[in-house]
C-alpha cells in the first residue's frame, strides 16, 4: 500500500518535472517561425534549446517506463485506448527531434523549410494533445470490463479542448520566456513581448478550465471531501499570477521560475483531484483503474523504488549542471561560429 | 491471422528493424571518438580533434534518428501489445524503466553536454562527457536486452494474480540469455562502427585525400573491427549454447534439425523442406559439429515438438547461416586491413571490397534479431506466453492500418534523408588543418 502511494505520487511528479521542461521545448518550437526574422535568429532560438531538449524529453521515457514498470494495467489500457493520439504524438516527437537535430546539417533552403515545419508542428501538436489527453483523462474515458468505446474524434470534446488550450498557451509563456532567457536582445525581447501577450490566453483557459472542471468532472470531489488539499490548486493560482506579475515587470527569469512552478502544481492539483485514480472511466467508478488495483506487485515497487532514490537524484545533479553550464545569454559571433 | 495481430507484428518488426539501423553504430562509435578525443586531451595533436569532430558529425546524424525511434518500441508495447504489457508488465517494465533512468539520461544529457559544450568546458571534461555516451549507449542496450532475455528465457517470476509476477530481481538480472545477448549484441555494433570507420577511410584512401588521416583512422577502425568481431563470435559460440539449452525449438530452427539426432552433424549445404518436415537437401557433412556447437550429445529435433509450437524453419535458418558466414568475413576482412596497413594505399582492391563492405555488418546484426524474435515464435514470452494472446483488444484494424502506413511512409522519408546526409558529409571530410 506505502509503495503504491509513492508510486502515485513519483507517477505525478515524473510527469509534471516532464512538463516543466520539455514544456518550454514545445513553447520555443511554437514560437520559432514567429519570433524569428533572419536565419541568426532561427539558429539562436534552436541553440536555446539545443543543449537540453534531448534530455529533457527523457523524462517522458521515464514517465512512460514507470507507468509500465509500476501499473502495468494502466499502462497497458491508457497506451492501447488512446492509441491514435499517442501515434500522433509520437509521429510529431519524432519529426521535431529529427528537424532540430538535422536543420544546421541540412544546405538547401528547401531542405531548411521542411525542417522549420516541422520544429513548429512537432513542438504544436504534442503541446496540444498532451492537454487534449490529460482532458479526458481528467473527465474519464468510456470504457468498462468488455472495452472502450471511445474514438479519436469523441476526445476533442470541449473540455478536452479545453485543458490543450491550456496546454498549449502554458507552454508558449514558458517558451517564450526560456527563449527570452538565452537568446541575443532583439530576439530576446520579441520571444518576451509573446509570452506577455500568452500569458493573457493563458489566463482566460485557466479562468476556464477551474470553472469547467466543476461541471465535466469530479476533480473537485477529493478536494471538498478534504478541504486542506486546495492548497495545491491554490499554489498554482500564486505562481500563476507571479509568473504575470513579473512579466508586467519586465523581470524574465523569476517569471521563468514560476511558471516552472505553476506547472508542476498543476499536474499535482490534476493528481489530486484524480486520486486514487490513474485512469477514471466514464461509465462507472468501478472499472476505473486505480493505483491500487492496477499496480505491479509489492516486490516489484520495492524494486523499482530503491532505484528511483538511488539514481533519480543523480540525474537531477548533473542534469542542474548541464542548466547551469549552458545557462548563459548566446552571442552573435558565437551563432555565426558554430553550426547547428 | 486476424488483421489488428498481423499488422502489429509486421509494424513492430519494421520499426524495431529501423531503429536497430541507428543503434549499432552508436554503440561502437561512441567509444572510438571518446578515444580519439581522449588521445587529443592527452596529446595535444590537432589530428585527433579533427577526427572526433568528423566522426562526431557523422555519429549525431546518425544518433538523431536513434533515439527518436526508441520511443516508438517503448510506446508500442502499450499501444499494440496491451495484453502482453498486463501480463508481464510486473517484470518486464523494470528493466526499461531503469534504462531510462539509469542510461537514457545519461545518454541524452552529456550528448547535449559535448555538442555544444566544445568552447564552454575543459577538453578533458569534453572527452569525458564522450565517454559517458558511450558508457550510457551501452548500458542501455544492457537493460533492453535483459527485458528481451527475459522474453527468451524466462525466470525469477511466478504466475499469481492472472499474470506473472516477479519474485527475484537477481534472477532477472543475472540472467545467462541476456547477458550473453547483451554482449553478443554490443559487440556487433562495434563491429558495425569499425566497419563504418575502415570503409569511410578506404574511400578517402583511395581518392588520396587526406591520406595521412585517413591512415591513422583506418588503423584504429582496424584494430577495433578486429578484436570485436573475434569477441563477437566468441560470445556467439556461448549464446548458441545457451539457446540449445533454454530454446531447443529455436536451435532446431536454426539448424533445420527435423529428427533427434546424436552426435548430430552440421551439413555445410542445407535446403530445408518444411511442408514435409525434413530437409531437401543435406550434403559436405561435418561429423558431430552441430553436437559441439550445441554443447549437446544429443541435439533435439523439430519432430519433437508439435507443430504448432515450431518457429518457421526457412527464415530462422537462412538468417542464422548467412550472420555466421558474415561473422567469419568479418574477422578476415579486419585482419587483412590490418595486415596491410602499412601500404594500404597500394591495396586497392582491399580498399574499394571496404567501402562495399560497410553495410554487412549492419545485414549481420538485421539477420541476428529476425533468427532471435522470429526463431522465438510462436511464442511472445518462450513457454509461456503465445503471441496471438498478447495482442491489444482495444485496437481497430483500422487504426493498425493507418499506423503502419504512417511508419512506413515517415520512416522511409527519414531513412532516406538520414542516408542522403550520412554519405554526403562523409565524403566532404574532415575540416581543413588550420595553418
Amino acid at each position: 500500500m506505502e509503495f503504491q502511494i509513492i508510486w502515485f505520487i513519483l507517477w505525478g511528479l515524473l510527469w509534471a518535472v516532464y512538463f516543466a521542461l520539455d514544456g518550454f521545448d514545445f513553447g520555443a518550437g511554437i514560437l520559432y517561425p514567429f519570433i524569428s526574422k533572419s536565419e541568426i535568429d532561427k539558429k539562436a532560438v534552436l541553440h536555446a534549446i539545443g543543449p537540453v531538449w534531448n534530455g529533457n524529453e527523457v523524462w517522458l521515457i521515464t514517465a512512460g517506463g514507470a507507468t509500465f514498470a509500476a501499473f502495468p494495467t494502466t499502462y497497458a489500457y491508457m497506451f492501447s485506448y488512446l492509441y491514435t493520439p499517442l501515434l500522433i504524438i509520437l509521429f510529431a516527437l519524432i519529426f521535431r527531434g529529427v528537424a532540430v537535430e538535422l536543420r544546421g546539417k541540412s544546405t538547401s533552403e528547401g531542405m531548411k523549410k521542411f525542417w522549420d515545419f516541422w520544429v513548429f508542428l512537432g513542438s504544436f501538436i504534442p503541446a496540444l494533445l498532451f492537454g487534449v489527453a490529460f482532458g479526458n483523462i481528467f473527465m474519464g474515458l468510456p470504457f468498462d470490463d468488455s472495452g472502450y468505446y471511445g474514438t479519436l474524434f469523441s476526445l476533442l470534446n470541449p473540455y478536452g479542448l479545453l485543458v490543450g488550450l491550456l496546454f498549449l498557451f502554458t507552454f508558449i509563456v514558458h517558451g517564450g520566456l526560456w527563449v527570452s532567457l538565452r537568446v541575443p536582445e532583439e530576439l530576446a525581447n520579441r520571444a518576451f513581448a509573446r509570452a506577455k501577450k500568452f500569458w493573457y490566453l493563458q489566463a482566460i483557459a485557466a479562468v476556464l478550465f477551474l470553472i469547467f472542471t466543476a461541471v465535466f468532472t469530479n476533480l473537485y470531489d477529493n478536494f471538498i471531501k478534504i478541504p486542506v488539499w486546495f492548497i495545491v490548486p491554490a499554489l498554482a493560482v500564486v505562481c500563476f499570477l507571479l509568473t504575470g506579475f513579473y512579466l508586467i515587470k519586465n523581470k524574465n527569469g523569476r517569471a521563468f521560475v514560476f511558471s516552472a512552478l505553476f506547472i508542476i502544481a498543476l499536474i499535482f492539483s490534476g493528481l489530486v483531484g484524480l486520486y486514487p485514480n490513474l485512469l477514471p472511466s466514464s461509465i462507472d467508478p468501478k472499472y476505473s483503474f486505480t493505483f491500487f488495483n492496477s499496480s505491479s506487485s509489492p516486490y516489484t515497487l520495492k524494486i523499482m523504488t530503491i532505484v528511483v532514490i538511488i539514481f533519480v537524484p543523480i540525474v537531477i545533479l548533473y542534469q542542474a549542471w548541464t542548466y547551469k553550464t549552458f545557462m548563459y545569454k548566446i552571442t552573435e559571433k558565437e551563432l555565426k561560429e558554430e553550426g547547428y | 491471422m486476424d488483421t489488428v495481430l498481423l499488422l502489429s507484428r509486421l509494424q513492430f518488426a519494421i520499426t524495431a528493424a529501423f531503429h536497430f539501423i541507428f543503434v549499432p553504430l552508436t554503440l561502437g562509435l561512441s567509444i572510438l571518438i571518446a578515444y580519439m578525443e581522449s588521445r587529443y586531451a592527452a596529446t595535444g595533436d590537432r589530428d585527433y580533434l579533427r577526427m572526433a569532430k568528423f566522426w562526431g558529425r557523422l555519429f549525431l546524424i546518425n544518433f538523431a534518428l536513434g533515439v527518436v525511434t526508441g520511443i516508438t518500441m517503448e510506446f508500442q508495447f502499450g499501444m499494440n501489445w496491451a495484453e502482453y504489457s498486463r501480463y508481464v508488465g510486473d517484470i518486464f517494465g523494470s528493466p526499461l524503466a531503469i534504462e531510462a533512468t539509469v542510461a537514457f539520461f545519461l545518454e541524452s544529457t552529456f550528448l547535449g553536454v559535448w555538442i555544444f559544450g566544445w568552447n564552454r568546458i575543459s577538453p578533458k571534461l569534453h572527452a569525458l562527457s564522450m565517454w559517458l555516451v558511450a558508457l550510457a549507449t551501452n548500458l542501455s542496450a544492457l537493460w533492453i536486452l535483459i527485458a528481451n532475455g527475459w522474453m527468451q528465457n524466462p525466470v525469477g517470476y511466478v504466475l499469481r494474480n492472472n499474470r506473472a509476477e516477479m519474485v527475484d530481481f537477481w534472477a532477472v538480472v543475472t540472467n545467462p540469455y541476456g547477458i550473453l545477448k547483451f554482449f553478443h549484441t554490443i559487440m556487433s555494433g562495434w563491429v558495425v562502427a569499425g566497419f563504418f570507420v575502415l570503409g569511410i577511410s578506404a574511400y578517402h584512401i583511395l581518392r588520396k585525400n587526406e591520406t595521412e588521416f585517413f591512415k591513422k583512422c583506418f588503423k584504429i577502425g582496424a584494430i577495433f573491427a578486429l578484436v570485436s568481431s573475434i569477441l563477437v563470435a566468441a560470445v556467439g559460440d556461448f549464446h548458441a549454447k545457451e539457446v540449445a539449452r533454454t530454446q531447443p525449438t529455436k536451435l532446431a530452427a536454426m539448424e533445420s534439425l527435423w529428427e533427434t539426432t546424436k552426435d548430430a552433424p552440421m551439413y555445410l549445404l542445407l535446403v530445408p523442406d518444411p511442408t514435409n518436415e525434413k530437409n531437401a537437401v543435406e550434403a559436405i557433412g561435418i561429423p558431430k559439429l552441430l553436437s559441439i556447437l550445441a554443447g549437446q550429445d544429443e541435439v533435439k529435433g523439430l519432430k519433437e515438438f508439435p507443430p504448432q509450437d515450431r518457429p518457421p524453419v526457412t527464415l530462422t535458418f537462412i538468417s542464422f547461416r548467412v550472420m555466421v558466414g558474415l561473422g567469419f568475413l568479418f574477422i578476415l576482412l579486419a585482419l587483412l586491413a590490418l595486415v596491410k596497413y602499412k601500404k594500404i594505399e597500394q591495396s586497392t582492391t582491399l580498399l574499394r571490397i571496404l567501402l562495399w563492405s560497410i553495410p554487412l555488418p549492419y545485414i549481420a546484426g538485421q539477420l541476428g534479431w529476425i533468427v532471435a524474435e522470429v526463431g522465438r515464435q510462436p511464442w511472445i514470452v518462450y513457454g509461456l506466453l503465445r503471441t496471438s494472446e498478447a495482442v491489444s483488444k482495444a485496437v481497430e484494424p483500422a487504426q493498425v492500418v493507418a499506423s503502419f502506413i504512417g511508419f512506413t511512409i515517415f520512416y522511409g522519408a527519414l531513412g532516406i534523408i538520414d542516408i542522403y546526409l550520412l554519405s554526403k558529409y562523409a565524403r566532404k571530410g574532415p575540416e581543413p588543418k588550420e595553418v
